[in-house]
Formats: C-alpha cells, structure tokens, sequence
C-alpha cells in the first residue's frame, strides 16, 4: 500500500542542490547545510562500519570463554575503539549533524543555517578529530576504555592515550560548533508566522540538544586536557601519591558524559515525534509536554552524572541525591512514550518502514529507560554495576533508541534527501530484521550482567557461555540488517522512483518545497499561518 | 555452580535476597510497563490502521488529566522504588559493629589478603558461614573493584584511600571473585574464589596461619622499627598523641575542624601527616609516603586499634575496636 503515485520515467531535470554544481570542490568547500549534512552523512557512516567491525571482533571473540582469538591486551584496545567511535564518532553527531544540518534550516523556512562557513568549519573539525583518532589506532591502539578512568590512563596504560584524547578533544569543538548554529538560527530564521509553538518537536529537540552541546562539551575539553597534563607532566590532579583524587576524574568525565546520553537520544525522540504524527495523521497529543520534556531532560541531565559513581567510593549521601535525581529525569522520559502512544489512539495509522522504526523505538527505548530504573535504585546498582545489564541497557537506549529513530529518519527524509524513494519492501524487512537481531543480542546480555558477568572481559568462567553465544548470534542477524539498508539506499540513488515534494502526506515546511530542493531551499520565503501537525483539519495531498 | 546454564545467581549472603527483592519488584513493573506499552501500540496500530487514504481522524490534541495521571503515577513509583533501593543500599553501608575486618589489597592483576589472625591469601578469600566480615581495602596501582556476585556487593577499590564492603554469607560453597572496574591488559585474569565455610571448619582453617605472626604482631614491630613508639608513647610524655584509644574517637585538629579517627585519617597521618594535625601538637612526623606499602599499612593499622585506653601491652590477637560506621561515609574528601 504505497501512498505515492506510480512513478513514470525516474530522471529529473530539474535544478537542484545535488546538480547545482559537480567535482570535488563543489563538496569540500560547500557552504550549503544540505551538502554538509551529506559530507557529515559519508562520514559518520563510514565510522559507523568500523565501529561496528570491532563490536564484531568482540563478540567473535566472546563467543567461547577462553580468550583465544586475540591477546588480551588487543581485545582491551577493541572495546576501547567500538566505543570511542561509536559514541564520539557516530551517535553524537549522527542525528543533529546530519539530519539536523539537512533540516533544521528548512523546518524553520531559513536559506541556511546561521554561520554556514562555521557549519562547514564543524566538519573539518570533526574530520581532523576522526583522523588524530584514528591515527592512534594505526601506530599501536589505547587500551583505558573510552571512559579514560584514571589513574589507569594518566599513569599505568602504556598506548597512545594522549593521541585518542587529542582527537576526541578536537571533535568536541564540532559539536560545540553546530550547537551554536542551531540555536542562532532556531532564534533568529524563522519563517514568519513560525512561532515557538508552531515549531516541529524535531525543532524543539534539536534546541535542547544544542543547549547541552554547548554547555557540556567544554568540560570534556577541560578533563582531556588535565588528563594530558597529568600523563605528560604528574601535575598531581588525579595521582593520590601527590596529593589528587582519581575519582575527581570520573566527576568531570561523567558531567559531560552522562548529558552526552541525551545529546545522542534527544534529537531521536524528536524524529520519533515526527514519525508518528504523520503515520497516524494526528496532532502529536501533549505537544507542549513533549516539548518541554525535552528541555526538562537537558537541564535534569545535567544533575545525575554522579550515578556513575555509586560504588566508585563517592559518599553514601552524595550517593542518594544522585539517585533521587536520576529517578527524577525518568519522568519526562515516560511522558514523551505515553504521549507517542496516545498519538496513535484513533489515528488513521500506516505502516510505512519510518513508522516500523518508530514502533521500534517506543518498544525498545520503553525497556532501556526502565532497566535504567534498575541502575538509578542504589543497592541494586552496587549488584549490577560495571556488569553486562549496564552494557545491555546503554545499547537499548543508544542502539534500540538512537539508532532505530536514525534509520527511521532517513528512511522518512531519504525521499527529501536525495528526490528518490528507497525500496519499500525491502525496508519493511530490514526494520524486522533489525528490531528482532538487536533483541536477541542485548536481552541476554541483562541475563548474563544480573548473574554478574563483569564489562570489559575478554575471558569469562564457562558458564555464561551459552548467553554468550545467543548474544553473537544476534549480532550477526543485526549486523546483516544493518547491511541491507546500505545497499538499498545506494540503489535507489539511481533505479529508485523519483519523489514528489511530499510523498508522506506530511505537514511541515519541508515538505513544502521540491524534492530535493533548491540550494536556496525555498523559492520563495514560506509564510507559516497554522498550527503544527494539523494532519486532522484538512487533508494534506500526496505530491 | 561453575557449570550448566544457570539463569539466576546464588543467594549465598544475608543480602542477596533484599537485592533480588527489589530486582523482582523492578522486573514486575517492567514488565507491566513494557506490555501496557507494546499492547497499546499493537492495538491501536491494528484498531486504527488506514482504511482509505482520504480518511481524516479526530483531531485529538491532548489531555491535561491524562498528563497529570502519567506524571504523578510514575513520580510515585519511582520514589518507592528509590526509598527501597535506598534503604537496601543503606543496610550494605552501615557494617554491624562486632563484623570481623579482613584486609584487601588489589593490584594488577591480584587481589591480596590478610587475616587479623595472620593467614593471608592470594585470589582466594575464606569466610566464615553466619558471621559479619568486613573488607577495608584499597589499591596498590590503579582502580580495581571487588565484586562478589553471590554475596550482591561490590566496591571499587582506590589507590589512596580505604573503602570498604560488609557481607554475611549464608551458605557454605565457593563463589567467583571478580574485579570490576577496569584495570588493564589482565583485567578478566584478575579473578578468584570466595569460599565460605563452617565457623569450626573456618576455625580450623585460620588455625593453620602462621599464629605468632597475626596482624597485629606484625603491625607491632613495625611500629617498633620505625620508631613510631619514641614519639607516641603510652604515657601522654611523648611528642606526638597518645594512640591508646584513639581509634573511633573524635578530635579537634589544629585548625579547629573536627574529625573522627577512622581507617583513613590513621591512613593519612601515617603517609601525609602535615595534612591534618591534632590540636596541640608540632607538625613534627616525618611523611611514611613511599616508605611503607599496603600491606605493612594495614598492619600498622590492625595495630593501633587494638591498642585499648590504658593498657601498653596485649596480646597480639586481641579483637579491635572496630569503626562505629563504615569508613566510608566519613572519608568524603
């Protein structure tokens, strides 16, 4: 059941940002936020492949108990970069600098993004980040986990500490960079008549995000500094032998790594907001709670990083206010599922792959955010911390939640994107594949932590193995579905049907303009006179 | 236990139970949450699927009663569920008074351990079935962390400092020892066995240690050696504080704060004295940073809290004063 028009002959003649210009240098010096949404889209997802060959290494390598595919010190260095990659990588800049870039500007009726030159600036800045990073792994690997806890990785880690930190430090600016751009141009570009309340969640999510990229990531700045410091020079800070804490590192750490988390799901709820208005053809229910769920997610985030540190030695008072605080951020969390799933109540729903994503989403995110309740409760975390139920439930939110509303967003903006449409069949079952892949590979994993298989092992007694192999079999399920979509997608740039303005039915200004668009985006400045999603009040046509 | 497919840990503590309690409670309400949700999409997914592409549903925009009920309802439920795992997290703070100290030293990649009575260990810990044991404990290197998974406890374990962790088994077997934290290349090595045993088969067991030698003994001739005693005399005569009974008290330091004596003030003015001196006396102790390692601190510390008030001499395995509460609410730097 396609909502679009048979296509007739997929070539288009049109102008548009994609054929505005051709070669090397039309891309590497664009400074439209549509092509650089594109270098970021290459880029994230090239990193993406290789953190996802070392998640394969690892659990190859946990697939029997003994360690015996690679030493120790190798495995060590593999997790190491899984996570590096992945969440610097690729989940923090997956959805705002590539979804985000490509359509934040259009959402708000804006030619651009405030600072395009910044804009592109960010790249270069991420792809300098990547390269001192990646560098670090050609000349011998780090071994301290990305979480870099001292003072394993101030003084006893004998890998390129300085050279990885260097790398995530330059990246940071990336992220502080587009932060800023969203915010200014949100604030200043609106289409007129785009009010705050007209605005799309995705918007409103997107402006919460940017407030925490930009208020949290110096501080990562300043703890990779001081880590460097401490490593180059034993200044003390986190060396109790000369008077440091080491555990002041895990503060400063986490108080940028925790709002990090929702750097990484924030602007997937807002994609999820959008999914399901406009797959069920409803306002989305309680839009101003899930609007200022979000910004009450950004400012509580800030507030619970000492979660992390419930058994770290931290003090057992310190330990319940973190905990009544971390219970707190769960609310908006609920209210956003509760109000998704309200949505749907006599909607008139279809089951478009973007919409699959999102079922997807609410399933797994919905049991990643209670198995947090699990870590939050204080004499439970001190059973299951450090254990694989922190390993299962972080993937449930960052893989089942970041990345399932990822791949629905492109899914659902492929068509803007790039003017084609993606094989419909072939992304329904990619979806299926996905959800079920991820499941099998993460479920056991609360199993084997609640029986208290600690993180970060390379070998493990017998008796956890069997979990284990569930979990490898998973993975490779979720491994080929990942595939699928990489294959498609590319087909499609050439043998899939060309897409009108607005194949979805969908409200937002977007959508108003021609698929792919113009590089000015819209020929003429939108003018905003109704609510968002008033997908019950006319009929929205197909085009 | 080392073997088969087992899908739930052994409950062989005093708090296993209290921890799976609230794991069960937690379980429960996931699954009632997770099945409300998923029921509720799949539902209304089918129930109100597309019919016709021109169909326009109501246009619903939102409830404020039902905003209210979705946030107060959870808001309930997670303060119980934070008051319980509060209070489950409190019982595994508070040691009991009369639990038994047992000292740990981690270091890439072994857990060390020594017995007041003198036995140590190396990656394998004896404790007695029914009595409490309390581990102090802190790192030679980098952090590890000391995880029994049957018992349900754990605690990192710091270089620098003393933290500490109290259990009371219940069952007699051998249960895995883990480090947790992340400690380097080795990390997954670092492991080992509890075992606990029977009072009079553990009995028996410390029975066979070195006897002359227990902690205090130890700690005893160190404090000889360094010539702590010239200083520190029994007899108030001496230029630094009396140690008999200083253990758990409260003192007034030069700059008016108070402290309590516990592990890590011991531990402090031991490596850095000049940091915290005692009311009316010279910041004249030389630093012992350097000078002793984990073990030897340990030892010096089993010794100057079995020094009761008045008494200059006792024997070696003299129970010790142990600390009111754990050592480490108060040590919060």
């Amino acid at each position: 059941m396609s909502t679009f028009t048979a296509p007739t002959v997929p070539v288009e003649t049109r102008e548009h940002y994609l054929n505005a210009d051709y070669g090397v240098r039309s891309w590497l010096l664009t400074v439209d936020h549509k092509r650089i949404a594109l270098l970021y889209l290459a880029s994230i997802t090239l990193f993406f492949f290789l953190g996802g060959f070392f998640a394969v290494l690892i659990r190859l390598e946990l697939l029997t108990p003994q360690g015996d595919m690679v030493q120790s010190e190798t495995y060590n260095k593999m997790f190491t970069m899984h996570g590096i990659i992945m969440i610097i990588f690729f989940l923090i800049p997956a959805i705002p600098a590539v979804l985000g870039n490509f359509l934040v500007p259009l959402m708000v009726g804006a030619t651009d993004l405030a600072f395009p030159r910044i804009n592109l600036l960010s790249w270069y800045i991420y792809i300098l980040g990547g390269i001192i990073s990646l560098t670090s792994i050609v000349v011998g690997g780090v071994d301290t986990g990305w979480t870099f806890y001292t003072p394993y990785s101030s003084t006893y880690s004998n890998s390129y500490v300085i050279t990885a930190g260097l790398g995530i430090f330059v990246a940071g600016f990336s992220s502080i960079l587009t932060g800023l751009n969203f915010i200014v141009t949100i604030h200043k570009m609106r289409a007129p008549g785009l009010t705050w309340f007209r605005l799309p969640l995705f918007i409103w999510a997107h402006y919460a995000t940017a407030l925490i990229q930009m208020l949290a990531t110096p501080v990562l700045a300043i703890t990779i500094v001081l880590l460097a410091l401490e490593r180059g020079f034993h200044i003390g800070i986190f060396d109790p032998a000369l008077g440091g804490d080491p555990v002041l590192f895990q503060h400063l750490f986490w108080f940028y790594s925790h709002p990090a988390v929702y750097i990484m799901i924030l602007p997937g709820m807002g994609i999820i907001s959008e999914l399901i208005s406009c797959f069920s053809r409803k306002y989305v229910f309680g839009y101003h709670f899930i609007a200022f769920s979000s910004l009450g997610i950004a400012v509580l985030g800030f507030l619970v990083w000492g979660h992390h540190l419930f058994v770290s030695g931290q003090s057992a008072y310190a330990g319940l206010i973190f905990s009544v605080l971390s219970f707190l951020v769960a609310i908006p969390s609920a209210i956003k599922v509760f109000n998704w799933t309200a949505t749907l109540y006599k909607g008139s729903i279809s089951y478009q792959a973007p919409m699959l994503y999102a079922f997807g989403f609410i399933g797994l995110f919905a049991i990643g955010g209670l198995t947090g309740l699990f870590l939050a409760a204080l004499g439970l975390d001190v059973h299951v911390h450090d254990t694989y139920f922190v390993v299962a439930h972080f993937h449930y939110i960052m893989v089942g939640g970041t990345v399932m509303a990822y791949l629905g967003g492109m899914h659902f903006w492929w068509p803007k994107i790039t003017g084609r449409m993606y094989p419909e069949g072939w992304a329904r079952f990619s979806a299926l594949v996905i959800f079920l892949g991820f499941n099998l590979t993460f479920l056991p994993q609360f199993v084997l932590g609640y029986l208290g298989m600690p993180r970060r092992y390379h070998a493990y007694p017998p008796e956890f193995q069997v979990l284990n192999v569930m979990s490898t079999a998973g993975a490779s399920i979720l491994g080929v579905g990942y595939l699928i979509p990489m294959i498609y997608f590319f087909w499609s740039l050439k043998y899939g049907a060309l897409a009108g303005p607005n194949p979805w039915g969908a409200t937002g200004l977007e959508w108003r303009t021609s698929s792919p668009p113009p590089t000015e985006n819209f020929k003429q400045t939108p003018v905003v006179t109704e609510e968002p999603y008033e997908y019950s009040i006319r009929e929205i046509k197909v085009v | 236990m080392f073997s088969g497919f087992p899908l739930f840990p052994e409950q062989a503590s005093s708090f296993a139970a209290d921890v799976d309690n609230l794991y069960f409670f937690l379980l429960a309400i996931t699954a009632f949450f997770s099945t409300l949700i998923a029921g509720l999409v799949i539902y209304f997914a089918i129930r109100y699927r597309r019919r016709s592409e021109v169909e326009l549903p109501e246009p619903i925009t939102g409830s404020t009663k039902l905003e209210t009920l979705w946030t107060v309802i959870p808001a309930i439920i997670v303060m119980v569920i934070f008051s319980w795992g509060a209070k489950v997290f409190l019982s595994l703070h508070r040691a009991p008074s009369d639990a038994t100290p047992i000292y740990v030293v981690g270091k890439q990649w072994m857990w060390k351990l020594q017995h007041l009575e003198g036995q140590r260990e190396i990656n394998e810990l004896h404790v007695p079935v029914g009595r409490s044991v309390k581990l102090i404990m802190s790192s030679e290197d980098v952090i590890h962390s000391f995880y029994i998974p049957a018992f349900r406890v754990k605690a990192d374990v710091l270089p620098g400092r003393y933290t500490s962790i109290w259990f009371r088994a219940i069952k007699p077997g051998e249960y895995h020892l883990f480090c947790a934290e992340y400690c380097g290349t080795k990390h997954s090595g670092m492991i080992g066995k509890v075992v606990a045993m029977e009072p009079t088969a553990y009995e028996t067991w410390l029975a066979g240690g070195p006897r002359d030698q227990s902690m205090t003994a130890r700690g005893q001739s160190l404090f000889q050696n360094f010539s702590c005693n010239t200083c520190h005399r029994s007899d108030g005569q001496g230029r630094g504080p009396v140690l008999e009974g200083i253990f758990g008290k409260t003192i007034a330091l030069q700059t008016g704060q108070k402290v309590i004596v516990d592990d890590n003030y011991l531990r402090e003015s031991i490596l850095a004295p000049a940091s915290k001196v005692l009311a009316g006396y010279q910041p004249v102790m030389p630093a012992f940073q350097g000078l002793v390692n984990e073990e030897a601190l340990a030892q010096l510390l089993a010794y100057i809290k079995s020094l009761a008030p008045q008494a200059a001499t006792l024997p070696a395995s003299t129970p010790m004063t142990p600390a009111p509460e754990s050592e480490r609410q108060k040590s919060k730097p």
